[in-house]
């Protein structure tokens, strides 16, 4: 067991609230209970000593430094043309509201 | 070949039986639906099928057979796809509620080249919601049955793909692998299962759970098919800027010149505590028929493994906190209805939209990224996975390839983990490293329990050195 909760419900209502999310009354002690015990296990990082380590964010820039040839080429943007896209009617016959033109939302302020 | 045994072929077998008008792409494709009627009310590894898309697909490989024509490498093989990869016009759930009704407008690269090379397409596949799961449970349209124990998951996120291949209800199957959600699928259900490197297969029109980690690979009855399909997906693709530029070999030109004078490096991590006794001694029996037939085998060390379960949960969850915020409510799926602003809609959608474990990564994932906690939980997990890496780079000096568990337990009871999480990642215990490494490797069937469930062998090989996995899983499935 933690000494101390990691994760509060006030934390986890703010991370909900942050992430677009409405969790339900049943939902927030769980998540709480769930998120405590996941982070009790990352805790365990703790354990290594990565001050002098690069973060890795993209396999691309590993595979730079492991000599592979042409991998010089994933860091590389394209050119900036023009290309067609999706037919705009076909990705308008997927949303749940438009007008043919525009995405229709409900109101951004409320009264 | 008569058209009763193209319907347990090989693709080789189904491509020449059409090509000789030994059978014909419609009879095959017939005989597959037959048995998907037949087995899936059991298994559910299908969500959707379509009947005539694929005899018109089988019509046209018939066609081109009746004419003399040369067959595509991929002609008349009855294909599955994973519900999280798009093909235009076809209903792609990624497992979710919130995409139930979507139909994309385009298709996946990897889908794309699969029909262009002759694949009939049967059906979209079961998998956990937005691939996130071990187990095949977090589906929302319900969990997968392992065909060869019913009362058992089939693993996951790819459990359908899996069971399709194993119950034969399709040739071959397209699945995803974010952290093992090929591999150990394909070791509890019996199959092949590759994970290709990071950057060999387009991951355009893979609905994303995190960019950093998804990959696209095969499921089949055997490596020799594997390699035929991955020659087919890979490539260069304009659509996916991490995709590689290198060229793609013939993966199945080499596949059974053996493994003589190969050194394989068995990693002592991975066979510590936590391992199943009888999966250890099947992957033991895997790893000494392989040095009777002539491979040096070098004990290792992968001295951060330990670490990847927590390094993997951090850098997923935080991805996917980032690529779920997609699912709003406003472009595709599901709206809730009746909210007053859009602040609320976006709220209610996603709380009526998403399952207990997609909230569950989304909220981890936004509070490893949130003010505060960044530095010491994404930042310190991205250091990490380049130790990790760091590990497996040393490693590749000393042997041609890797080989271990590919999961920790044989296929385990429907239920039995579906309450706690952590209990539930460990089952990727022995696959995430090669995820978060960007490595190749492929899971080989290469035993059973005394109950009959299928034990796994996991090869790990180099970047873009699928070949040597190939000829090293061809090997076992041959010993």
């Amino acid at each position: 067991m933690p000494e101390t909760e990691r994760v509060s419900l006030a934390d986890v209502r703010r991370v909900a609230e942050l992430a677009n999310l409405d969790l339900t009354a049943d939902e927030e002690p769980r998540m709480c209970r769930d998120l405590n015990a996941i982070l009790d296990y990352v805790a365990q990082l703790g354990e290594l000593d990565t001050a002098s380590v690069e973060p890795m964010a993209q396999v691309a820039e590993v595979l730079a430094i492991a000599g592979e040839p042409a991998t010089e080429k994933l860091s590389v943007l394209r050119e900036d043309q023009v290309r067609p896209c999706l037919d705009r009617e076909r990705v308008m016959a997927s949303a749940p509201e438009t007008d043919g033109v525009f995405f229709k939302v409900p109101k951004v302020i409320g009264r | 070949m008569t058209t009763a045994t193209a319907a347990a072929g090989s693709i080789e077998g189904i491509r020449s039986a059409i090509a000789k008008g030994e059978t014909t792409a419609t009879a095959v494709a017939e005989i597959y639906q037959e048995r998907i009627a037949g087995e899936d009310p059991k298994i559910h590894a299908f969500l959707s099928t379509d009947r005539d898309y694929a005899l018109a697909q089988a019509a046209h490989i018939d066609d081109l057979a009746a004419k003399g024509d040369p067959l595509p490498r991929l002609a008349g093989v009855p294909f599955g796809i994973k519900d999280v990869l798009t093909l235009e016009g076809f209903a792609a759930t990624a497992g979710s509620k919130i995409l139930e009704g979507y139909k994309p407008p385009y298709t996946a690269t990897a889908v794309k080249k699969l029909a262009d090379a002759g694949a009939i397409f049967l059906g979209k596949l079961n998998c956990d919601e937005f691939a996130m799961g071990s187990s095949n449970e977090n589906s929302a349209y319900g969990p997968v049955h392992n065909p060869h124990a019913l009362d058992r998951v089939p693993g996951g996120s790819s459990g359908g793909s899996a069971a399709a291949v194993a119950a034969n209800m399709a040739v071959a199957t397209l699945g995803t692998d974010t952290g093992g959600s090929i591999r150990q699928p394909a070791s509890f259900c019996g199959v092949v299962g590759v994970l290709p490197t990071y950057g060999r297969v387009s991951r355009y029109g893979l609905i994303a759970f995190a960019s950093s980690l998804d990959r696209i690979g095969p499921f089949t009855a055997t490596v020799r098919d594997a390699a035929t399909v991955l020659g087919v997906i890979a490539g260069h693709d304009g659509m996916d800027a991490t995709s590689s530029p290198l060229p793609v070999p013939d993966y199945t030109e080499n596949v059974d010149r053996g493994v003589k004078g190969m050194k394989l490096g068995v990693p002592r991590e991975y066979f510590a505590e936590g391992l199943d006794d009888e999966v250890r001694a099947a992957v033991e029996a895997g790893i000494d028929k392989l040095r009777a037939a002539g491979a040096e085998i070098q004990p290792i060390s992968l001295a951060h493994t330990r670490y990847a379960i927590p390094t993997y949960y951090v850098i997923a969850t935080a991805e996917a906190s980032s690529n779920l915020a997609r699912f709003d409510g406003v472009r595709y799926g599901l709206r809730a209805p009746e909210s007053d602003t859009l602040a609320a809609m976006y709220r209610r959608t996603r709380d009526l939209g998403f399952g207990a474990e997609v909230k569950r990564r989304i909220l981890l994932g936004t509070y490893v990224l949130s003010h505060g906690y960044y530095d010491a939980y994404y930042r310190k997990a991205q250091q990490v996975r380049r130790l990790l890496t760091d590990d497996f780079l040393a490693a590749f000096r000393e042997v041609d390839a890797i080989v271990t568990p590919t999961a920790p337990t044989p296929a385990f009871k429907i239920g039995e983990k579906s309450d706690d999480p952590v209990a539930m990642y460990l089952a990727d215990i022995y696959t995430v490293t090669a995820s978060l490494a960007g490595i190749c490797g492929v899971s080989v069937p290469c035993g059973e329990s005394r109950e009959g469930l299928p034990i796994g062998m996991q090869i790990l090989g180099r970047h873009f050195d699928e070949s040597t996995i190939f000829r090293v899983g061809h090997a076992v499935e041959s010993l």
